[in-house]
């Protein structure tokens, strides 16, 4: 493996058509890393997971992963990468256990039947394992199909956007597999919108239309937006957003609860900015920058520079 | 670890494993196995089996004798002909036949009893209008029967001899407008291909596409397996699902229909195994092809009728111009069908099989192999 990455790729590109979808990223993902992938929807993260995994070819760009060369050793790639799709692509007309003993054929795991014993065991799927897929919860499928990914003891996890649609107490417990998992030495890239969940992630990584705009450590993002934010509450906050959003020096204005976050990039230009409003009516004062206003941030200049 | 490892057993097995439960749990792929068979024998059935009686006719009688009448009466109660026209000449006949007003005409000649004492072998002459043979067939057939036994009443005493070989009389059957009378015999086994063509490039048409459409296609190119592997695993539980199909139409064939079964099963089993998998073969060739299901099917109705018109199955294969016989010399079903009326009705050997089953073979194999190489093996 290459100096340790588990992945590691240079200007991977992928076109449709005219339209570009992944734009020349580089990725780098150290092994036993739980990676976090994020970006608002039809940014490319599929399409460049798909590439990772052989499953797209990709137009330009070239690198490893897990040490094999992507575009020509993609069987080998295959044989040790778990890929959960983004919609659940398990046969819905076959069992958890006839689908778990699938996948294991398909990957010729050793001692099948015990394998798949053992996985519904440890995922607490026992006693429903003869139950068709099909009639499922999300919840339940997102489980199943976390065990069909993991029954060939991959080293390499793909997640594409895997708690879409499950309730919150299901994916702490998941997020809790997947840190023992990493701590044995898995490495996973993991797609996700929660923020809660991005904070989990050991890195991240920034995509917007096609391109990467930040990756590294979560301090790492945040300090490397240069992000001044202040808090603000008092009377008719929406209205004050209005007005705010108008005004140059802020560069969005965004409700958290009963405050308003206002951030910008410049700090004196920002502060100025809000300085008619710092009145006896307003409460204001300074914050951290939160990794969601950096991703509200990042979105919306990637729509200023991308978007036409 | 290679790039060109071969195919895995275990993994093919695996693939054939899940097709088969899949299979099971498909009802409607499942009723269309046992259905489609059923329905077309039942159908074709109603023109095999019926055997049509009360058929209107003309009658020539210029014959004034006793065994004139005789024969008359015993066509009557045969209750295959109904006279409902006395006609006058030959041309008047023919008319009528042109018309449709009548499926037979039937000429008792002048001097026939006279002739008949004399030991003179006058003939008898019927024009049939063979256009549906499905429904003259059975009273031409039996024919020279109802006749001769008609006659055998009257001919006692001195004129025991005319009753011996070649007979009394010299029956001249002219089937006009289809010369080669097909008959169920002909038909039932043709059915045989005709229904393994149909069901089995339909059923794998759909095996490719429905993992497209249903999202599952990503889930198995992300797994280490090939095409080969996908294809065959594929195809092999549906081999199965033939032999069914056969089993049910011979049975038919033998207790409903009575075909005679003249040859060598075993070998038919085997002939139509070639015959099946290229079928499949050309069902999970155009299912790589199509975009969806609905694409597959359309493909599939797009082999199946030419298949159908041009193998022999509809019309005679020797009365079709010489560029059509060409085409069909292409499809499997023209060469299957050759292979199971020659060993149901000729009793054929391998020899005769093998001549016309390699070219099923070769199909199959060409099949396949566009097969496996327009799988596709991304989702580009
Ligand atoms: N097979 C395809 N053909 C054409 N366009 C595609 C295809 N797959 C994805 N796209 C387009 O590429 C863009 C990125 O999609 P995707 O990778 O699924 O984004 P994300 O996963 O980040 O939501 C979208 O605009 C989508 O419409
Ligand atoms: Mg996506």
């Amino acid at each position: 493996m290459s100096e340790g990455f588990a992945i590691d790729v240079q200007g991977m590109t992928k076109r449709f058509g005219d339209r570009t979808v992944v734009n020349k990223i580089n990725l780098q993902v150290r092994a036993g890393e739980i990676y976090g992938f994020l970006g608002p929807n039809g940014s490319g993260k599929t399409t460049f997971i798909r590439m990772l995994c052989g499953l797209l070819r990709a137009d330009e760009g070239k690198g490893t992963c897990l040490g094999y060369d992507l575009l020509t050793q993609s069987e080998e790639i295959k044989r040790h990468v778990g890929y959960m799709t983004q919609r659940f692509s398990f046969y819905e007309d076959l069992s958890i256990a006839e689908n778990l003993d699938f996948v294991a054929r398909m990957y010729g795991v050793a001692n099948r039947r015990q394998a798949v014993r053992e996985s519904i065991k440890q995922l607490g799927l026992a006693g429903r394992q003869d139950q068709l897929t099909g009639e499922l919860s999300g919840g339940w499928k997102q489980r199943v199909a976390l065990a069909a990914c993991l029954i060939h003891h991959p080293k390499l996890l793909l997640l594409d956007e895997p708690t879409a649609g499950v309730d919150p107490k299901a994916r702490r417990d998941f997020w809790e597999q997947l840190h023992q998992l990493a701590a044995q030495g898995l490495t996973v890239l993991v797609t996700t919108h929660y923020m809660d969940e991005a904070e989990r992630c050991h890195r991240l990584a920034y995509i917007s239309y096609g391109n990467l705009l930040t990756h590294g450590t979560l301090a790492e993002v945040i300090a490397r937006a240069r992000l001044t934010t202040w808090a603000v509450s008092g009377p008719d906050l929406p209205g004050l957003a209005g007005e705010l959003r108008s005004s140059s020096g802020i560069d969005q204005a965004v409700a958290f609860g009963t405050s308003l976050h206002v951030s910008g990039s410049d700090r004196a230009a920002l502060q100025s900015a809000i300085a008619p409003y710092r009145t006896d009516k307003y409460e204001w004062h300074e914050i951290d920058s939160s990794l969601e206003d950096v991703f509200i941030h990042l979105m919306q200049s990637s729509q200023d520079n991308f978007a036409a | 670890m290679t790039r060109h490892s071969p195919i895995s057993l275990a993994r093919l097995w695996g693939i054939v494993v899940k097709e088969f439960v899949q299979m099971r749990r498909d009802r409607l792929t499942f009723g269309m196995i046992l259905g489609i068979p059923l329905l077309q024998l039942l159908l074709f059935g109603f023109a095999i089996n019926g055997d049509p009686r009360h058929l209107p006719a003309g009658i020539i009688m210029s014959d004034h004798g006793p065994q004139g009448r005789t024969i008359l009466a015993a066509l009557r109660n045969s209750t295959y002909f109904d006279f409902t026209r006395q006609l006058n000449s030959e041309a008047e006949g023919r008319e009528a036949l042109a018309r449709g007003d009548v499926q037979f005409v039937i000429n008792i000649p002048e001097n026939f009893t006279r002739d008949l004492i004399r030991g003179e072998r006058p003939a008898i002459l019927v024009e049939a209008d063979a256009t549906d043979p499905a429904a003259t067939g059975n009273a031409l057939g039996s024919l020279s029967t109802i006749l001769n036994e008609g006659l055998s009443h009257d001919l006692k005493g001195p004129l025991t001899f005319l009753a011996s070989n070649p007979g009394p009389i010299d029956l001249r059957v002219h089937a006009l407008y289809n010369p080669e009378a097909i008959t169920h015999y002909n038909i039932v086994p043709g059915l045989m291909g005709v229904i393994l063509t149909m069901t089995m490039v339909m059923i794998t048409g759909l095996a490719i596409t429905r993992e497209r459409e249903r999202g599952t296609m990503e889930n198995l190119l992300s797994m280490p397996t090939r095409p080969t592997e996908v294809l065959l695993g594929k195809i092999i539980p549906y081999i199965v699902v033939g032999y069914i199909q056969v089993g049910l139409i011979l049975t038919a064939a033998r207790y409903i229909f009575h075909v005679p079964m003249e040859g060598n099963l075993g070998l038919l089993l085997a002939a139509a195994l070639i015959f099946i998998a290229a079928n499949l073969a050309m069902g999970i060739t155009f299912s790589t092809i199509a975009r969806n299901q609905l694409q597959a099917m359309q493909l599939a109705f797009f082999v199946f009728l030419p298949s159908i018109l041009l193998s022999g199955f509809m019309f005679p294969f020797r009365g079709m111009p010489a560029w059509a016989q060409c085409i069909g010399e292409l499809f499997p079903l023209t060469h299957f069908l050759r292979i199971v009326r020659g060993i149901l009705l000729k009793n054929n050997g391998a020899d005769a099989v093998i001549n016309e089953l390699w070219p099923i073979a070769l199909f199959a194999a060409v099949m396949l192999t566009i097969g496996i190489k327009r799988y596709r093996q991304t989702l580009d």
